[in-house]
């Protein structure tokens, strides 16, 4: 009996402390993030690696532009053009294949060792002889495994000499320098993490160029250090204290993966972060009319776009490939489904590359496009399917679509699926309709053209599967065109070649490009300088401070 | 048959019962897991998603992506793919997840000890209010206070819990600031904290760090509250009407014709007996949270296994969703083991004879 009284007794205690925690707990506290600290929530769960050799993802591309340096970079002011970053300057030689680069002096790495040309020469060879997803922005110069140590080579400290294998646009290859597969990485601090591999006929080396250090660790020289990557949860950088420009205000920057639009415009309204980076019109329209909060955007080299799979017999009609294009509502798709987060953009280059058509001939118009299903004899209309990604803004943009096409008799059957699972059946060129968006590889406008404007081999065996291949859309004259716009060194009659390019596209292509992607962000408004670059991986942080 | 013989074939033969039920029940575990290979594996290899594409994205070049596939093994014929993956599980080796780059078992017993803690409080919550609801409902059953503990269950088993955990967020976390935001820890803490066993509530509490203690709390009170509530609506229901069976008993008449009180009759001997099932309900109902938490650890960014699986099978990461799916199934058939020893121990019928 007393056992059970004590026990009772103490029961209450509990309960009663139980109560009380609660009470206590009720006293509402602002949460603030630390002075010296950035936090963002960010979607992040498309990281897989933090190798520059290897990383080709979009939020692994703001980490790496952070935390390396490039030889060169895109220009802010103006994105057609590069300039000098671990570079004081460079020539490119009279005929055109050897680019020369004078390293400024004095820089170091993150680790304090001196940054020199025999790491630029490194870093090139490494990534080329890797052969991960973004070799090919190097190795399309003609470097392999077995050449690059000769054709990225220091001819001494300071001077680092690139051979390319053709007399390319210099602006190509410079734009291509400025990719994050071309970052310096900290040689010596990198050999001491390589692990030794097995060579076989796929990978020819012994050593793995310490890329699985490298997909967690960073060896750069860029504002900031990568301390601490952990998948889907967060992203940790600190201040480089050695960088070589201006150093960063912050001691820190935090991202952390928040994948909801609703869920970031909390935390940002409650204070827990500074900035949310994945937000939906509706939450970007709270957030900009709170008076704690404001907004920034800036256009990215993203487009959408809906495209015809020439192996359906209907859609591989020229009437109705134009007739397609008469039959979007821009409009009303520019005005609600995209609002802030895209402007309606028709041609494949994208605003702010060399050459970007900027100008959107086609309006919604059912009449003009019922004359062209006349004239192709399916004056009735016809049944076709689209392969839609359960999500926004592209299911609103397909749902808007299959009512206007509606409207000329077409009957648009909507398929859902995951996102892997459509671009699965995509990349099999089994689709009628593909509704999806591009973002460029590199800056450079052969990025785009070689992809929606070039099919080299048609075949289902075609080794080069581009945008043009997955729609079987057989071009072997503009194949040639976008080619030979790589061979132009005069930048002004490159950027024609590409106005022509795409004025071809728009008028005869199966492409109906709908909009190009603007980034938004949420910010707390005492967060200051905090902007979005033209590309991923020129969204810097180091200037960021706050008030 | 002298008396001695008799006993020694009735030694014989419980040996051969206990020995036969140990057998039975390695056959069942093993089959079990083959089964569950093997069905997770060839969901995971006909689903129309290209693993490739996982691991390198839509961008890479096609060489890459056959060389990638070579090294996946993936062009081999779908049997050999299983042998191949079987043999490595058998020896522990469960791959490497392609979303986080680490062998798929170091990731488990990183997110694994998140899953459980709060799946213990939520469990405990529910015991605590449970219990006492089932008790007080079949007491006074058919009055006010049953229909309204069935009505709180009936919520609780019926609505969305992560539409509860959403509304939770909206009223706790954005208007009255009492919680704290989605996810285990607080940033400011991520850094003087470091946790040694992964249950971290314990562990800010051996290395006596209140403030981070006090943190954790309010990260972990509204999740573990609703996963809570949602095993309350289960126990008290049970309670209810193991409750109602035992108060039909005659040793109930008995006691109350001996005079004693009847808080002493209800709490005393009527629950103590309830108490013998209400084992395996609990039991059973903590290795559903443990398993079940998924929809609450995404509402509640938990980083514990059921969002690892969610975005590894969000990613086609299939090496991490077969090894998460083998480690909640051995986890749920050990605790249905569980719950079977305790039920012998707590019961005396089901002592040897």
């Amino acid at each position: 009996m007393m056992m059970d009284k004590i026990a009772l007794r103490s029961r209450l205690w509990l309960a009663g402390a139980a109560m009380s925690a609660v009470l206590v707990g009720a006293m509402p506290a602002f949460a603030v993030t630390p002075a010296d600290t950035l936090v963002e929530g960010f979607a992040i769960d498309d990281i897989i690696t933090m190798d520059p050799g290897e990383a080709f993802e979009l939020s692994t591309a703001e980490v790496t532009g952070n935390t390396y340096d490039l030889l060169v970079r895109l220009d802010l002011a103006d994105t057609s053009q590069v300039k000098g970053d671990l570079a004081e300057s460079w020539t490119v030689s009279d005929d055109g294949l050897t680019y020369t680069f004078k390293l400024k002096p004095g820089m170091k790495f993150a680790s304090g060792n001196p940054i020199t040309a025999d790491d630029v020469a490194w870093s090139f060879e490494r990534a080329v002889k890797l052969d991960k997803s973004p070799a090919f922005i190097l190795s399309q110069f003609g470097l392999t495994g077995d050449n690059v140590a000769e054709k990225a080579k220091a001819a001494d400290e300071t001077t680092f000499v690139f051979t390319v294998d053709k007399a390319y646009a210099p602006s190509f290859v410079l734009n291509c320098l400025s990719a994050t597969v071309a970052s310096v990485v900290d040689k010596k601090t990198v050999l001491e993490h390589v692990k030794p591999v097995t060579p076989s006929d796929d990978y020819k080396f012994d050593n793995d160029f310490g890329n699985d250090w490298l997909k967690t660790n960073s060896a750069g020289s860029g504002a900031y250090k990568l301390r601490e990557w952990r998948a889907n949860e967060a992203v940790v950088m600190e201040r480089n204290d050695n960088y070589h420009g201006d150093k960063a205000k912050l001691a820190r920057v935090i991202y952390r993966h928040m994948k909801e639009s609703s869920g970031q415009r909390l935390a940002l309204e409650a204070g827990d972060i500074d900035v949310a980076r994945n937000l939906e019109p509706n939450d970007l329209e709270a957030v900009a009319k709170n008076t704690d909060l404001k907004t920034t955007s800036a256009p990215k080299g993203t487009v959408y776009y809906i495209s015809l799979n020439q192996k359906n017999p209907n859609l591989a009609k020229p009437e109705v490939r134009q007739a397609f294009k008469y039959l979007v509502d821009y409009d009303a798709i520019g005005s609600t489904l995209i609002k802030g987060i895209g402007e309606i953009h028709q041609s494949f280059l994208p605003k702010g590359d060399l050459g970007a058509v900027d100008e959107n001939p086609f309006k919604l118009d059912v009449a003009k496009a019922k004359e062209l299903l006349e004239k192709a004899g399916l004056k009735d209309g016809f049944n076709v399917t689209m392969d839609v990604r359960n999500t926004q803004p592209v299911t609103g943009i397909a749902e808007s679509i299959q009512q206007t096409v509606g409207q000329a008799g077409i009957k648009l059957e909507i398929i859902p699926g995951d996102g892997k699972q459509t671009l699965t059946k995509y990349r099999a060129r089994n689709h009628d309709i593909y509704i999806g968006q591009w973002g460029q590889d590199y800056f450079d406008p052969n990025s785009n053209a070689q992809t929606f404007a070039s099919n080299p081999d048609n075949s289902d065996e075609g080794k080069s599967k581009t945008l043009a291949w997955r729609n079987a859309w057989d071009v072997p004259e503009l194949t040639k065109k976008t080619e030979a716009a790589l061979l132009e060194k005069d930048s002004a009659k490159r950027a024609d070649l590409y106005k022509e390019l795409q004025k071809t596209i728009l008028d005869e292509g199966p492409f109906v490009v709908i909009f190009q992607q603007t980034e938004v962000a949420g910010l707390r408004a005492n967060l200051k300088d905090f902007k979005l670059g033209p590309s991923f991986d020129t969204n810097f942080v180091g200037q960021i401070s706050k008030e | 048959m002298s008396v001695a013989e008799l006993e020694a074939t009735a030694r014989r033969r419980r040996a051969v019962t206990i020995g036969a039920s140990i057998g039975r029940f390695l056959i069942i575990a093993a089959t079990t897991y083959l089964g569950l290979l093997a069905v997770t594996f060839f969901i995971g290899r006909v689903i129309p998603i290209d693993p490739v594409l996982a691991v390198l994205g839509d961008r890479a070049p096609s060489n890459v992506v056959e060389r990638v596939r070579r090294e996946m093994g993936l062009d081999l014929p779908l049997i050999q793919q299983f042998y191949i993956y079987l043999k490595s599980a058998l020896s522990g080796d469960f791959g490497t997840s392609v979303l986080t780059t680490n062998p798929v078992m170091t990731d488990i017993r990183r997110v694994f000890p998140a899953t459980i803690e709060l799946a213990t409080l939520g469990t405990i919550i529910g015991s605590i209010m449970g219990i006492p609801l089932g008790v007080l409902a079949a007491v006074k059953r058919g009055s006010l206070i049953d229909q309204i503990v069935r009505i709180i269950g009936l919520v609780g088993y019926s609505v969305p819990i992560f539409w509860l955990g959403l509304l939770g967020l909206v009223l706790f976390y954005a208007q009255l600031q009492w919680v704290a935001y989605p996810g285990r820890i607080d940033i400011v803490f991520e850094y003087t904290f470091s946790p040694i066993t992964g249950f971290y509530l314990l562990d800010a509490a051996w290395q006596g760090q209140w403030d981070v203690f006090w943190d954790l709390l309010r990260h972990i009170i509204l999740p573990a509250s609703l996963l809570g509530y949602f095993s309350l609506a289960y126990i008290s229901r049970m309670t209810r009407s193991f409750m109602l069976n035992e108060l039909s008993q005659e040793y109930i008449v008995a006691a109350r014709a001996k005079g004693l009180s009847e808080t002493r009759i209800i709490w005393g001997h009527a629950l103590r007996n309830a108490a013998v099932p209400m084992v395996t309900v609990i039991a059973l109902s903590y290795a559903g949270l443990l398993e079940g938490s998924v929809l609450t650890e995404t509402v509640f960014s938990w980083p514990g296994i059921g969002l690892y699986i969610t975005n590894s099978l969000q990613n086609a990461d299939m090496n991490a969703v077969l090894g998460g799916t083998i480690v909640i199934g051995s986890v749920f058939i050990g605790i249905n083991l569980l719950s079977d020893l305790l039920y012998r121990m707590l019961d005396p019928r089901t002592k040897d004879e």
